[in-house]
């Protein structure tokens, strides 16, 4: 394959992965790794790589819509991304350090676990209880808007979702994913933050998450330009007409059908892992 | 009217602003070397199975501004992506600045960690 083929090839995958990603909210780097490694055998470092540029891309150019309508939380994201960046840089240094065939297999059960985590029904929090100790001293407890006018909204469970946040980190710098489905669990769930405000802040922190690990995957020499160029190109497209036909589509069939891919892709990397063809 | 005042929305908007601003920025630079990149190497084979690791020149800053003013379509692509990789950082710093004006001094503190941690992926020696 040439290089005009190469590109051709890996952008339009990119722009699919990026609108599927999207719509979905599962983001394109859960798609664009395996896409690389299994379809166009790149390395997976190369993959990781530059899937981690094509998520800083989708995070901030969806951030600056998401920012205006006042959902997102800037000091809980602020807060959380002391855990994520310190995260992300031990990912990156475990990357460095291993096969990538045991990066292939770590990846298929972090797919499969993030196809558990979309297919799962949400459990509602409760309403307003009152806020903890550690959440009123850093100040996340905070308002949002909702039909009824504005909300106010109190923090619970920081210790465990600042964990959380930390696992989240080091999965975005080995895997080169934004880990935005362990980040709204650690918020929605562990913290009891309302769903919009934490799918907002995730998206938020994902971007300054990525680029912690993507300097050292840069110095390291793991970031291609030949093929991170189609892919942050072709992802960011692909997420701006997602988001464009977010509202008229329809969202719960291809919900389903993303989650059955990334199910298939998973099980894919962790055999290709196994028997060491990557 | 009073002088604006540094709330948490007027922050959000103007960091919203600087994101949106960064990744165009980042995504033109990062296609026009695309075009030059294709142009100059279109037709030659590519094969990416086997990991070398980028030559030194595509991974620090200065190589890469170096190889970008040379007109090297790769460079000029890693110059986007660094480009790209600067623009949360950006706003990293943006805020450490909106939280002194609010003079919200824990979060001042806050967000200096999280740069130091940014910089030092970026700039540090490992």
């Amino acid at each position: 394959m040439n290089i005009l083929e190469f590109s051709a090839l890996v952008a339009t995958g990119s722009v699919l992965a990026g609108f599927l990603g999207a719509l979905t909210g599962l983001g394109g780097g859960v798609v664009v790794v395996p896409m690389l490694a299994l379809l166009f055998h790149v390395d997976i470092r190369y993959a990781i790589g530059a899937s981690l540029v094509s998520v800083i891309a989708t995070s901030s150019g969806a951030a600056a819509a998401y920012v205006r309508e006042g959902y997102s939380n800037i000091r809980i994201g602020m807060f959380l991304e002391t855990a994520t960046t310190v995260g992300a840089i031990v990912g990156a240094a475990i990357a460095m350090h291993v096969s990538g065939n045991a990066i292939a297999i770590v990846f298929g059960v972090a797919l499969l676990y993030s196809a558990y985590l979309s297919s799962r029904s949400r459990v509602e929090h409760g309403e307003s209880l009152p806020p903890t100790k550690l959440a009123t001293k850093f100040r996340l407890n905070g308002t949002y808007p909702t039909a009824e006018g504005i909300q106010s909204y109190n923090v619970r469970g920081v210790p465990s979702g600042y964990g959380l946040m930390f696992g989240a980190g080091v999965l975005s710098g080995l895997l080169g994913i934004g880990s935005g489905a362990i980040k709204v669990l650690a918020m929605d769930q562990a913290m009891t933050i309302p769903f919009k405000v934490s799918t907002t802040t995730s998206n938020f922190m994902i971007g300054v998450t990525a680029a912690a690990s993507a300097g050292l995957y840069l110095k390291s020499g793991y970031i291609a330009p030949g093929v991170a160029m189609p892919v942050m190109l072709g992802v960011l497209a692909g997420s701006l007409i997602g988001a464009r036909v977010l509202v008229k589509a329809r969202v719960k069939v291809l919900r389903y059908v993303f989650a059955a891919v990334i199910v298939v892709l998973g099980f894919e990397m962790i055999f290709s892992g196994a028997t060491g063809r990557l | 009217m009073s002088t604006p005042r540094w709330d948490d929305l007027r922050i959000e908007v103007i960091i919203g602003a600087l994101l949106r601003t960064g990744v165009i920025l980042a995504a033109s630079v990062v296609l026009f070397g695309a075009v030059v990149y294709v142009a100059h190497h279109g037709r030659e084979v590519v094969d990416y199975s086997t990991f070398h690791g980028e030559p030194e020149a595509l991974r620090g800053v200065t190589g890469i501004v170096h190889g970008a003013l040379h007109m090297s379509g790769r460079a000029i692509i890693q110059l986007g992506l660094l480009l790209l990789i600067a623009t949360p950082v950006a706003r990293v710093a943006f805020s450490a600045v909106a939280f002194a004006l609010e003079r919200d001094y824990l979060y001042v503190g806050i967000t200096l960690f999280v740069l130091a941690v940014l910089l030092y992926s970026l700039l540090g020696s490992h």
